[in-house]
């Protein structure tokens, strides 16, 4: 196979990789809707972050450190707490990654992962009010990829899922016209569960959890939200301008759905294991 | 946000450091080579609490063309933060404190590497700081001078690096984020590891003559110490991969000594 390290792909590897999709296998072997192993490794950043996950998805890896402070809230939801989803895609994870601020595919990651919060009510924002147009908490998660090998989506969402649900911050109560700390350490009021599965479509064929290589023969991926009662919150179709047809998407959203049970199965027994500990 | 506060004592009665250390003692290292697959050369480094990873991409071309160097490679080193890598969240817009040290890990490591072999080209650096807690600069230097090795860049020496503080009065070596917060100085050393020769020195606090240089002889002694860290750690990185390949090898390759400089050690070959 060619060197990656830059975007552009000769076609013969485009035709390669295509190719063998006729045949019905993938270039690593795995089934048309099989995943990467999947691994997520709670409190990495324990003595920093308030909440903190690094997810393994194959050979792409991400961190999610989510940090909460004491802000005043927008004004038009003075009654409710803001929860902000934040990526970069820092060089240190792929030669594909440039030095400088944040260009549209960090923006586009960012925004995707935080949709899925935000669309599925992960957090319930009201309960992250101190005092009504005064001061409110401010939760940031933000995503660092470290090793990038295809689908940063997913393993990002899976990442900040985590690294939300298993956040413990300070608590804080109104004083005298000040925000006082308490001495207690609360959990984030988390009323659901959302993760996010990318399927991608290379010519006819629809292939779930894209590698680096498989990205860059796609023609478009379709991200789909799914929460824990199967219900899809969020979708975003991007990667490429190719078209979808409605059948495409039926597929995708049945795959996203099966995806998206094991993701949850795997949050819950990772967040349990760890209670033993 | 979890608001810190200052401990009573910096050096308890019985002259143990706020974490049980000595004063000359340096917190447990544990240091990994390649990390990330797809960079040419990564290492990771847990130093205490600190938590860094560095990656090395390159020789390659340099964008953007104008820093061009036409008889040698350009060293460059970017040092970053995580947001969430300190008690407060840090804006993620790179700050001056990191411009500054990216520039003084770049010099730190240069004098250890044969840049001229690769002119016009570039050597990318990446540091990024998970989560700090003290020393992340020293850190970041013992990283990436094993990134570049596992890059396969050719090097003088490895370059290991260590901060020398004080507080109440005593020297301590390694400090940790309290006693770089609330001691009454901080010196970060780096040095080659073949001539001793220091590559980064930096003060702040105030130390009479004498007492400095003391402090940088400690420094000294504990820089060697991890030096040995650094090469067991590429060691045990390079002697898997041999392993792998299907030969049997119970102990390290030994002639990779000599790449490190270290001639006298290449005499105990293998069987």
């Amino acid at each position: 196979m060619g060197d990656y390290s830059s975007e552009v792909i000769s076609n013969i590897d485009r035709d390669y990789i295509a190719g063998f999709l006729d045949t019905g296998k993938r270039i690593d072997g795995r089934a048309f809707n099989e995943c990467r192993n999947t691994e997520i490794e709670l409190d990495v950043v324990a003595a920093k972050a308030e909440g903190s996950a690094l997810v393994r998805l194959g050979d792409t890896a991400v961190i999610a450190g989510v940090k909460v402070l004491l802000g005043e809230p927008y004004g038009d939801s003075p009654d409710k707490g803001v929860m902000m989803v934040t990526a970069e895609l820092p060089p240190l994870a792929s030669p594909l990654f440039e030095l400088g601020p944040p260009k549209e595919p960090a923006i586009e990651l960012a925004r995707v992962v935080d949709r899925g919060v935000r669309e599925s009510e992960m957090i319930d924002t009201a309960k992250l009010c101190i005092e009504p147009g005064k001061k409110v908490y401010m939760v940031f998660a933000d995503v660092y990829p470290l090793d990038y090998d295809g689908n940063l989506i997913d393993a990002s969402s899976l990442a900040v899922a985590a690294a939300l649900q298993t956040a413990k911050f300070d608590e804080y109560k109104w004083e005298d016209g000040n925000a006082v700390p308490t001495g207690k350490k609360l959990d984030l009021p988390i009323q659901n569960s959302a993760v996010e599965v990318t399927v991608s479509r290379i010519g006819r064929h629809l292939v779930i959890d894209p590698s680096l290589k498989e990205e860059m023969v796609q023609d478009c991926r379709l991200t789909i939200a799914v929460d824990k009662d199967d219900k899809l919150r969020a979708m975003q179709k991007g990667g490429g301008s190719g078209p979808l047809t409605l059948d495409e998407i039926e597929t995708s959203m049945t795959m996203a759905v099966d995806r998206a049970q094991d993701l949850h199965k795997l949050i819950k027994e990772t967040i349990k294991a760890r209670k033993k500990k | 946000m979890s608001p810190e506060t200052k401990p009573s004592f910096l050096i308890n009665p019985e002259g143990l450091r706020i974490d049980g250390r000595r004063t000359d003692e340096i917190r447990p290292i544990e240091l990994k080579v390649g990390v990330i697959k797809q960079a040419d050369g990564s290492a990771s480094i847990r130093q205490g609490k600190t938590y860094i990873l560095a990656a090395v991409y390159g020789p390659r071309e340099l964008h953007p063309r104008h820093l061009t160097i036409n008889d040698r490679a350009y060293l460059r080193c970017v040092y970053r933060m995580a947001t969430f890598s300190v008690p407060d969240r840090k804006r993620p817009a790179p700050s001056r404190r990191e411009r500054e040290i990216s520039m003084v890990i770049a010099n730190a490591l240069k004098p250890a590497l044969f840049l001229e072999d690769y002119p016009r080209a570039v050597v990318d650096v990446f540091i990024q700081v998970i989560q700090a807690d003290g020393g992340t600069r020293c850190a970041a230097i013992n990283a990436a001078s094993l990134a570049l090795a596992d890059a396969g860049i050719p090097m003088k020496t490895l370059v290991p690096a260590v901060a020398v503080g004080k507080a109440e009065g005593k020297l301590l070596v390694d400090l940790g984020d309290e006693e770089d917060k609330y001691g009454g100085g901080d010196v970060p050393m780096a040095m080659l590891g073949t001539t001793g020769e220091i590559t980064l020195l930096q003060q702040d606090g105030s130390f009479a003559k004498e007492e400095l240089v003391e402090a940088m002889g400690m420094g000294v002694t504990a820089m060697k110490y991890i030096l040995e860290l650094q090469k067991e750690a590429l060691k045990r990185a390079y002697a898997k991969k041999v392993a792998i390949e299907g030969e049997d090898v119970d102990e390290y390759e030994d002639d990779l000594e000599t790449d490190l400089g270290e001639a006298e050690i290449a005499g105990e070959e293998d069987e």
